[in-house]
């Protein structure tokens, strides 16, 4: 190494000269934590020499080297936040981590911490990995240039990845999905959710812990808080119910509680101030406030004006009874007194939140005003729309709910809970999914757990064994007879037990009707949207195929008499839309005066659209003719 | 009976025949991947697919790689004499491709070291050369042997590298814009492909069977055949990049379109500065695309919209003149 004292001048050297000139550096730069401290003859030997010793235990095991050759730099990191993993060291096309100290690490004799202190397994950041990791998955793929093996070959998946069961069996899209719905599922979440007010939860009935489950998915204890169920599912049609990703469910075991959740949502109310001293009031208000709802709403309401646990609210119900100030102040009436002249502004249930009252939670809010939290609470039981999905990437959602004694029953009697469709199977290549459907099978006779994990999980021919044993087709295929008549089934049936999610997004939540409602202020058409009860937009697309067709009194009717009609005076003379004066109670032409005027039937849209060219400073006219 | 069935096969009146075509072509277009296939050859990198599509949607001035079927009469069909002497005749010559250029700049000459077979080949005397230099250069022109020198007086050097540049590009023989012409062969019979098109200049050549003839460049055939024979091209081309991405559409809807743009004499495109931007109605004109410069064009104007278009009329809110709404009153009693 070169003395720090020489650093800046060599440095300062090497910038003005060498290196411009475009030939490679004949000295290694040293960076530690990306900060230059000096240069070494032989950047190779010496990251060689660092690298021995860290295995050696004479530097930090905590510190990487990654030696750039094209640029002649060597990054030493000590820093913090660099993102690290552990591999076990691979010398000489042989692992470190021998027979023996697999026993004794078995045994408890040798730990973790001193394998790395022993320089067995060592940790690299991103840069070293780059620098020199050669990686073998597993001992069997070891070579004479692997450097490191994986620990396992799951570590090379994530934590979403590694808690799937055989996903090197599927697709890799397939794989993505069962990622991003896993993260959809309903279970038990947290064991302290009675006295959690999260915003909205879900809690599964009756969760179980997979029959067929990964390594990585017991290490992060996932079986203590699990997210679905094992359900008894057979591939085969029932009468064009299951078509294109629907699923047939058993009535029966729905009843029993299959897939039944409870859904919880906070609703939160506030005591806001406002300037001038006024503020809300919790009361159950009075009929002669502004904006009093029927009065039937109110009837859960307590004394506080909040409503009592455990009644059943129904859409538009009051959940806490809310007066505010009003929006302007009064003037002072003929008495002196200001009059207390309140706004109702209650916390009312939306259409798709009725439920049960669970909780109520009074506190403060941040700003110090009384708030006030009430969960609701509504069971969800499995009905036609919800959504349900294997951990393959196979989700669908419920396409009809058939009575136990009309579903296909086995020779022993089994009768599935979830019949899916045979098509959801070739194109998406998931044969993970059938290979978990064999393993819950067979784990059914063993009573044993079935280690699923990736690349290194339980052979299918092991549970083919089993079931050959307890005197089944080795491949899982079943004789089925038809609920309905009771014949049998011409072909046979593969028939598994397979782990099922259910997925948030319920049709009870999402629901929407509407046939007459809000419309927006400024261009008087429906609004948009759930929340605010809103109609379905009628697009440009939907419009070109009414007119495809000729229906023109259809399109009138969609896009005027149903959205934005209105009844507007015209004048003759001028052409502009007529002005009312409230005061002389007449209308009148505004830009000549005249009386002239015509009633003409438009959309309110296009009378906007004639403001906004007005607006422009263009004067649109309209010319008034009659109807042919 | 067949009078009646003709007569039952008619559109109607009002039928929204437009509408009908956009989504004929539109739905499937949607499925249309943007794989091109690959052909060996001239051929090769012809546009199929949607890029082809748009172009001609478009109309644009110039294809991306125009391209030429010439025939040959049909006696000479069989053999490929005829085609190789005729392809070899229309591709067009440049003076690099006869012979070598070379810059003497210490005596401000440019010499042409040609090449005499090449220059037999293509029927090329040196006195051609000559005299197509003599135009192109500005230089004196000497010609010796196999050899041609151009001298200049007093340019510049870099005056000097642009004429060299220039007379790389002189046009010798063939036609003009056939860049390659390969004969190829459907069953025993041939046929000229050529990369370029130039149907006026074909036309010309003896032995060449005009009529059978074909060109990708739907301008050209406008400029050389007339607007309804461009009509036609223009329904042959996109039929042929429809087929080709197996898209089962109606001649009649493509015709339909062909005829829309071609209506007013002119190959009009599809959109903005075609077809949409040229109807009827304001209102029309201004809900497609930039509104403010046709709503402020008709105030200038003192423009008036008659409502004669679907759209007027369902901005304003009255039924639309198609379909069932086509029906007026003869007489109110």
């Amino acid at each position: 190494m070169v003395p720090a004292k020489k650093k800046s001048r060599m440095f300062k050297k090497m910038v003005a000269g060498k290196i411009e000139d475009g030939e490679r550096p004949s000295k290694t730069a040293i960076y530690i934590n990306g900060r230059l401290i000096g240069f070494h003859d032989d950047g190779d030997s010496l990251v060689a020499e660092l690298r021995a010793k860290r295995r050696a235990g004479e530097i930090s095991p905590e510190v990487n080297f990654a030696l750039n050759r094209a640029t002649g730099e060597l990054q030493v990191s000590t820093d913090s936040g660099r993102a690290r993993r552990p591999y076990i060291v691979v010398e000489n096309g042989k692992s470190l981590y021998t027979p023996e100290m697999v026993k004794k690490v078995e045994s408890g004799e040798l730990k973790w911490n001193e394998l790395i202190k022993m320089g067995v397994i060592e940790y690299l950041d991103a840069e070293e990995e780059n620098d020199i990791a050669f990686v073998a998955a597993d001992e069997k793929h070891i070579t004479e240039k692997s450097t490191h093996m994986e620990i396992d070959p799951v570590s090379i998946c994530g934590v979403t990845v590694s808690q799937l069961t055989y996903p090197e069996h599927n697709s890799s899209p397939r794989i993505t999905m069962a990622c991003a719905m896993s993260k959809q599922s309903l279970g038990f979440y947290a064991s302290n959710y009675n006295l959690r007010m999260d915003s909205r939860a879900h809690i599964l009935y009756y969760p179980q812990e997979p029959l067929v489950q990964s390594e990585p998915y017991r290490h992060m204890n996932f079986h203590r808080r699990p997210a679905g169920q094992n359900f008894v599912v057979a591939i085969t049609s029932y009468y064009g119910y299951n078509m294109g990703d629907a699923v047939v469910m058993n009535k029966n075991a729905v009843d029993r509680g299959l897939g039944r959740s409870v859904f919880f949502k906070v609703h939160e109310s506030e005591e806001r101030r406002y300037p001038g001293g006024q503020k809300d009031k919790f009361e159950s208000p009075n009929p002669t406030v502004s904006g009093y709802r029927e009065e039937y709403m109110y009837r859960y309401l307590g004394d506080d004006g909040i409503v009592v646990p455990e009644s059943e609210v129904q859409s538009k119900d009051v959940l806490v009874g809310k007066t505010s100030p009003p929006r302007f102040l009064e003037e002072v009436s003929a008495f002196g007194l200001t009059e207390e002249k309140k706004r109702e502004n209650s916390l009312v249930i939306k259409s798709g939140d009725e439920g049960v009252v669970d909780s109520v939670m009074l506190t403060e809010s941040p700003s110090g005003n009384k708030f006030v939290k009430v969960r609701v609470r509504s069971i969800k039981v499995p009905e036609n729309g919800d959504k349900f999905a294997s951990r393959h990437g196979q989700k669908g959602v419920i396409g009809l709910l058939v009575p136990q004694e009309d579903m296909p029953f086995t020779e022993s009697g089994i009768v599935p809970d979830l019949i899916i469709n045979p098509h959801a199977i070739p194109s998406r290549m998931t044969a993970g999914h059938l290979i978990e459907m064999l393993g819950g099978k067979a784990a059914c006779f063993t009573g044993e757990r079935v280690n699923g994990t990736a690349f290194s999980g339980q052979d299918a021919e092991e549970f083919k064994q089993t079931l050959k044993e307890q005197g089944f087709e080795s491949y899982g295929k079943e004789i089925l007879y038809d609920g309905l008549s009771g014949e049998r089934i011409e072909s046979e049936v593969f028939v598994g037990v397979i782990y099922y999610q259910r997925l948030h997004h319920l049709v009870s939540n999402k629901m929407h009707v509407r046939s007459r409602g809000p419309v927006q202020l400024l261009t008087h058409q429906p609004t948009e949207g759930k929340a605010r009860e809103g109609g379905l937009r009628f697009g440009e697309m939907e419009r070109d195929c009414l007119i495809g067709y000729g229906a023109s009194m259809l399109v009138r009717e969609r896009m005027l008499e149903e959205s934005d009609k209105t009844v507007e005076l015209v004048c003759n003379k001028c052409g502009m839309i007529a002005v009312h004066d409230f005061i002389k109670r007449r209308d009148y032409c505004p830009l000549c005066d005249s009386v002239e005027l015509y009633k003409v039937e438009m959309s309110y849209a296009f009378k906007l659209l004639l403001d906004e060219i007005k607006a422009i400073g263009i004067l649109p006219r309209l010319k008034l003719k009659d109807k042919a | 009976m067949a009078t009646h069935k003709a007569t039952r096969a008619q559109i109607d009146s009002g039928e929204a025949v437009g509408i009908v075509a956009a989504q004929s072509i539109g739905e499937p277009g949607t499925q249309m991947t943007m794989r091109t296939f690959h052909y060996a050859g001239v051929a090769e990198q012809v546009p199929t697919g949607l890029p082809r599509l748009i172009e001609l949607l478009d109309a644009r001035k110039e294809p991306k790689k125009p391209i030429m079927d010439v025939y040959v009469d049909e006696k000479y069909e069989e053999t490929e004499e005829k085609c190789r002497q005729i392809a070899a005749q229309i591709q067009a010559v440049m003076l690099e491709d006869i012979g070598k250029i070379e810059e003497r700049l210490g005596t401000r000459e440019i010499m042409v070291i040609l090449d005499p077979a090449v220059l037999k080949e293509r029927k090329l005397d040196i006195d051609d050369i000559k005299a197509a230099l003599k135009k192109f250069s500005g230089g004196e022109v000497h010609a010796s042997g196999n050899e041609v020198k151009i001298s200049f007086k007093g340019s510049t050097l870099r005056a000097i590298r642009r004429v060299t540049n220039k007379i790389r590009s002189v046009h010798m023989a063939g036609v003009k814009g056939i860049s390659r012409a390969a004969v190829l062969k459907n069953g025993n019979k041939h046929f000229i492909r050529t990369a370029g098109s130039n149907i006026a200049e074909i036309a010309k050549i003896p032995g060449v069977d005009f009529k059978r003839s074909y060109t990708n460049n739907i301008m050209e055939v406008n400029r050389v055949l007339g607007i309804e024979a461009a009509r036609n091209a223009i329904i042959l081309e996109i039929m042929q990049v429809l087929e080709s991405q197996r898209m089962d559409v109606d001649v009649r809807h493509v015709a339909l379109l062909a005829d829309a743009m071609t209506m007013d004499g002119l190959i009009r495109s599809v959109g903005r500065h075609g077809l949409s931007g040229r109807k009827a109605g304001v209102l029309a004109r201004a809900a497609f695309e930039e509104t403010l410069k046709h709503l402020i064009n008709a105030a200038v104007t003192g423009e008036e919209d008659k409502l004669i278009g679907i759209t007027e009329n369902i901005i304003i809110g009255q039924t639309i003149p198609v379909g069932t709404g086509i029906v007026k009153l003869a007489r109110r009693i």
